[in-house]
């Protein structure tokens, strides 16, 4: 294809076309497709942020998994956060649920968002949450605390090698993040 | 002025203004080398403090910005403009072109460069100082924690893309449509094809740097997540566009120092350049597995076993063309008659010492053994064998040897050859040094170490202000022939040096090939 | 920038000896001739296997290269040959490497599938990183995890050259990381504000930790001793100051630590319902600010990365906008949250300090029971 009858002016608007596509790449395929690899392959453990659907599946009693719970603050975030237990034994199949604590010691209303993450990150796939409070942000008015629901399913199609899955939880401060969304809108 | 034979304009306005590909590549050369100055001058800065445990000249905070800067510098102003000027001042000449294909493009791609430099090292006066999360930038210290001068970075980072961008797609219009009658891609000389594939990679991957800055600058300040988790971002996929843009860098940085090499060393064989063919296709594939290694710095970060397991693959890949470059350099000095001027000197210093860089990048490829290497002084150890003694030797080769030709005078032989030798030994008293060091378990970018660290590190900064002083030495060589050098008349200054531009007058006048000239039967490699 | 008292103490201070410089990586063998970490020695095995052929190759190529130096030279008067192609040779050179790279990837490989086996671990211990120290956190089935921050230990004074330099200068912390000797230990990294990297290199693990995510290493040591790493991925100023100190102890002896450990955040506990005297709470106070305050605050409190102390509106003005500040941190800056880094007697402690130290002389004297009706509102 000739963009242009001068080959010179041909040469640059292919090669600048090609720069431009690039710095697009970047932003259209680079960050979706590393979301999707990150789903698809659990890098950084990284779980579902929607709500499974349960299909209904049969318990498998055979098999015991140690699920263990881990809440850590990010940097500035003076909330109190923890899990209601730290381990739980489940079977691959069954639902449970366990709750999160969460209390916001200031005076001033603050909104958190939880990330998730799974270890080993293999597991990640398999481990379903039907309810989670991860799956919004969650906004604590100043000297008020929380119980914070979480409803999860660890699929029968478990590698069965894994027998202990960690899950952690890392609360952040998004108050001001949200409040500059709101001033630009 | 219609006349096409016109000299070039009188005062500043001709630097300012023009177009010839000379002039310009003058200005590129003359302003790497004012940055390798100061970027050298910020690893004396560096080494001075790691002279001794214990914390004496500067503050830690001020010490990050010295080896960001340091790292900055060296690769964006010092190494790639050093190239370019390269390529600036020899392309047309090889290519029998009588200019670039966009000479006022031209002119830009150098003028903004200097500007792009000043606001980066303005960034040490600002509140806050300079960026101090070194040269790789990781997200979120360089958002979320870095100093309120990063927007400045990023704007300086945005320009020296530009400026990248422009110069590649010049050389590429320059190689593709300039080329004299006969002069078909596989008689060019092997300086032009490793510029040409240089250039292809410059204009991928510049713009995903300059995606990655920009997705910074919106984090800081307009609200997105790109990088943080807070609001569903990932500071790992950062470190991925990084690098996607990064290996190949590293890459951009060391094919047009293959593409030196090779003219030199067949010059001063007295004999053709072994495996011409094999040379244009190793650099292909060198250029093309770039694209497919990024991820070997982040063997850490904790990967997928079957991520690390194929980039530690397509990493130890790349042994098999860049050891192919080496045997065919090696078989090129074989049976040759070989002399040793100071041009040569330096490209045997680079065969050396930049096969020692390649074993340890050997090293570094193996993902288990890299948990042990990973961001240590081995590391640094391996990377400143390719940049320094890779990068910069062949650079100071390549301006020995042209250097009569592009002035008509002649540098001291005797000078260069002390600057050689010195530069050979303060070098690897410097780096050498590092490998232990780094083995031993000194991590990267600190200001103070364990006692056990003290001797080697001592040793490396003595060797450091030992290789700092030689380029002194350099600079007064390269001034002093230019000033008052003995004048050479000769066409072919080398009796061995091949191409085109051996065959015009030394100095060459402002404009040359204006008619094509012919090209013979025999290639020009 | 430049420290000119600081350079005049360097000339005076003679250096502790020099441990023995050593130029390989650890081998993952102890002096005594025990494995440390099998995972360490099949790494040393691995490194040097790798080196060995680089050095096999380098000697042959530098070899040819030498000799055609000596022979090929123009001065004893040899024609140049003009070949400058042979098929037969460049295809040998391309494949022969080939071959060569497959036999380091086969051990290569089945080393990385090892450290990737981070399964059936009989110890879970999960270390943030801050900047800039460590947080360890034994995970508990009970829910009584241990936790603790780990910080450098070597003084200022050793730093800035105005005291000798200590054996273990900057890899000694005040809390070491303690786990049983034979036992499979399970890492569990993260970090709470930049990327850090926890590396001990004696036991070959290195892992980033990435705020957000967590990632995973594991280790049995067999040796008991004490292992000492370093950060390793720049997190900021005082990167070079967050060192990993391991005690490797007999399962007796952790059981023993582990108990101790429990008991002293009973004892916290206890102390934060007593009321303490002014030189215990400034004793006290002296050690947590050293600690955790003075990187960013200096140690006159004259500030630096931080703000000043000394003479400082928050030092000297209302308690309860102090004990903000240190519980709550301040949110867009470097400034931490310490409430929950610290207990109630430590937040105590270090704010009756920062109100009396530095000249600032307040008088004001802070109880851990004011600590805890303050978080209470």
């Amino acid at each position: 294809m000739r963009l242009s009858q001068d080959p010179t002016i041909d040469t640059v608007a292919k090669l600048g076309a090609v720069s431009v596509a690039m710095f697009a790449f970047v932003f259209v395929v680079m960050v979706p497709l590393y979301n999707v690899l990150c789903d698809a392959l659990g890098i950084n453990g990284k779980t579902s942020s929607e709500a499974y659907i349960s299909v209904m599946s049969e318990v498998d009693e055979t098999r015991s998994i140690k699920v263990q719970f881990i809440a850590t603050n990010n940097d500035g975030m003076p909330w109190a956060f923890a899990p209601d237990v730290t381990e739980m034994v489940v079977h691959p199949g069954a639902a449970n649920d366990t709750v999160f604590y969460a209390a916001n010691p200031t005076t001033a209303s603050m909104i958190a968002q939880a990330i998730p993450s799974v270890s080993p990150s293999r597991a990640a796939e398999f481990f379903h949450k039907t309810e989670c409070f991860c799956f919004e942000q969650q906004p604590l008015d100043g000297e008020s605390e929380a119980q914070m629901p979480l409803q999860f399913i660890v699929d029968q199609d478990l590698p069965a090698d894994i027998k202990t899955i960690t899950l952690s939880y890392t609360l952040f401060d998004v108050t001001s993040l949200m409040r500059d969304k709101v001033a630009s809108r | 002025m219609g006349d096409h034979h016109h000299g070039p304009a009188k005062g500043l306005s001709r630097w300012l203004y023009t177009t010839n590909h000379k002039d310009i590549g003058t200005m590129y050369l003359w302003f790497s080398f004012a940055m390798f100055l100061l970027g050298g001058a910020f690893a004396m800065i560096i080494r001075a403090e790691l002279f001794q445990p214990g914390m004496q000249l500067v503050e830690p905070g001020f010490f990050n910005q010295m080896t960001t800067l340091h790292g900055l510098i060296m690769v964006f102003g010092a190494i790639m403009p050093s190239f370019v000027g390269l390529a600036n001042w020899l392309i047309p000449m090889m290519i029998g072109a009588p200019d670039m294909a966009l000479p006022r493009m031209n002119n830009w791609s150098f003028w903004i460069l200097p500007p792009a430099f000043l606001m980066l090292a303005s960034t040490l006066l600002m509140e806050g100082g300079a960026p101090a999360f070194g040269w790789t930038f990781y997200a979120p210290l360089s958002t979320t924690y870095a100093p309120p001068s990063v927007t400045f970075f990023i704007f300086a980072i945005h320009i020296l893309g530009v400026s990248s961008i422009m110069g590649s797609i010049n050389i590429i219009a320059t190689v593709m449509n300039m080329r004299a009658p006969g002069m078909s891609y596989m008689k060019m000389p092997l300086f032009v094809w490793t510029w040409l594939i240089t250039a292809f990679l410059l204009v991928a991957v510049m713009p995903v740097l300059a995606g990655a800055v920009t997705m910074m600058l919106m984090d800081i300040h307009f609200g997105t997540s790109f990088f943080s988790a807070a609001g569903g971002g990932d500071p790992v996929l950062f470190q991925h566009i990084f690098w996607f843009f990064g290996h190949p860098e590293v890459y951009i940085i060391i094919l047009p120092a293959f593409g030196v090499i090779s003219q030199i060393i067949p010059a001063f064989s007295r004999k053709p350049l072994f495996g011409y063919a094999s040379m244009v296709y190793a650099t292909a594939a060198i250029a093309f597995l770039s694209f497919i290694v990024w991820a070997h710095h982040m063997y850490t970060v904790g990967m997928p076993l079957a991520g690390e397991l194929f980039f530690m693959y397509a990493t130890m890949l790349i042994a098999v063309p860049t050891g192919v470059k080496v045997f065919n350099w090696v078989t090129t000095m074989w049976r040759g008659a070989m002399t040793f001027e100071t041009p040569m000197l330096f490209s045997i210093g680079f065969l050396v010492l930049f096969t020692i860089g390649g074993f340890t990048g050997l090293m570094l490829s193996i993902a288990p053994a890299d948990f042990q290497y990973h961001d240590t002084y081995f590391v640094v150890a391996h990377f400143h064998y390719v940049m320094v003694a890779g990068a910069v030797f062949s650079m100071t080769a390549a301006i020995y040897f042209w250097l009569p030709k592009w002035t008509g005078r002649m540098y001291n032989e005797t000078m260069g050859k002390v600057h050689f030798w010195v530069s050979f030994i303060g070098f690897n008293i410097t780096f050498f040094p590092q490998h232990f060091v780094g083995l031993a378990g000194m991590p990267r970018r600190i200001p103070d170490y364990a006692l056990q660290f003290a001797d080697f590190n001592m040793m490396s900064s003595i060797g450091a202000f030992i290789y700092g002083a030689s380029q002194l030495l350099f600079l007064y060589n390269v001034i002093a022939a230019i000033t008052s050098g003995k004048r050479v008349t000769d066409e072919k200054i080398w009796d061995g040096a091949e191409g085109l531009e051996w065959t015009l007058p030394s100095p060459p006048p402002y404009h040359t090939f204006e008619v094509p000239p012919t090209i013979e039967e025999q290639p020009a490699h | 920038m430049l420290n000119a008292r600081a350079l005049a103490a360097a000339a005076l201070t003679p250096l502790a000896a020099n441990a023995q410089n050593q130029i390989n990586m650890p081998t993952g063998v102890s002096d005594a001739g025990v494995v440390i970490t099998e995972l360490g020695a099949e790494i040393y095995g691995l490194h040097m296997l790798i080196f060995w052929i680089s050095v096999a190759i380098g000697v042959g190529v530098f070899g040819i290269m030498l000799y055609s130096i000596y022979a090929h030279r123009k001065s004893r008067g040899v024609k140049p040959s003009q070949f400058h192609e042979h098929t037969g040779v460049e295809i040998a050179w391309t494949v022969i490497p080939f071959f060569i790279l497959v036999a380091m990837a086969v051990p290569a490989t089945s080393t990385l599938l090892e450290v990737y086996d981070n399964d059936d671990a009989e110890l879970s211990i999960l270390v943030t990183g801050y900047q800039w120290k460590w947080k360890y956190e034994y995970l508990d089935a009970d829910g009584e995890n241990i936790s603790f921050f780990s910080n450098l230990a070597t003084s200022q004074e050793q730093i800035y050259n105005t005291d000798v330099k200590g054996e273990n200068y900057l890899l000694e912390v005040d809390q070491p990381l303690v786990i049983p000797v034979d036992t499979k230990v399970r890492f569990l990294i993260t970090a709470s504000d930049v990327i850090h990297s926890w590396w001990v290199p004696e036991i070959a693990v290195k892992r980033d930790a990435i705020p957000g995510f967590i990632n995973e290493a594991w280790t049995r040591v067999l040796a008991e001793g004490v292992y000492r790493g370093q950060c390793t991925e720049l997190c900021g100023s005082y990167h070079g100051f967050m060192p990993v100190e391991v005690h490797v102890v007999s399962q007796d002896e952790f059981d023993d630590w582990t108990a101790s450990k429990r008991g002293a955040a009973v004892a916290d506990a206890t102390l934060a319902t007593q009321e303490l005297s002014v030189d215990d709470l400034m004793a006290r106070g002296a050690d947590i600010y050293n600690a955790s305050c003075l990187a960013c605050h200096g140690a006159k409190g004259e500030g630096g990365l931080g703000n000043a102390i000394a003479g400082s509106a928050i030092a000297m003005g209302g308690v309860d906008s102090h004990l903000n500040v240190i519980v709550n941190g301040v949110a867009g800056t470097a400034m931490q949250a310490f409430g929950a880094q610290l207990s109630d007697v430590d937040v105590a402690a270090v704010t009756t300090y920062q109100r009396n130290a530095f000249g600032n002389n307040t008088g004001d004297v802070v109880q851990a029971s004011d600590v805890v009706s303050y978080k209470e509102g």
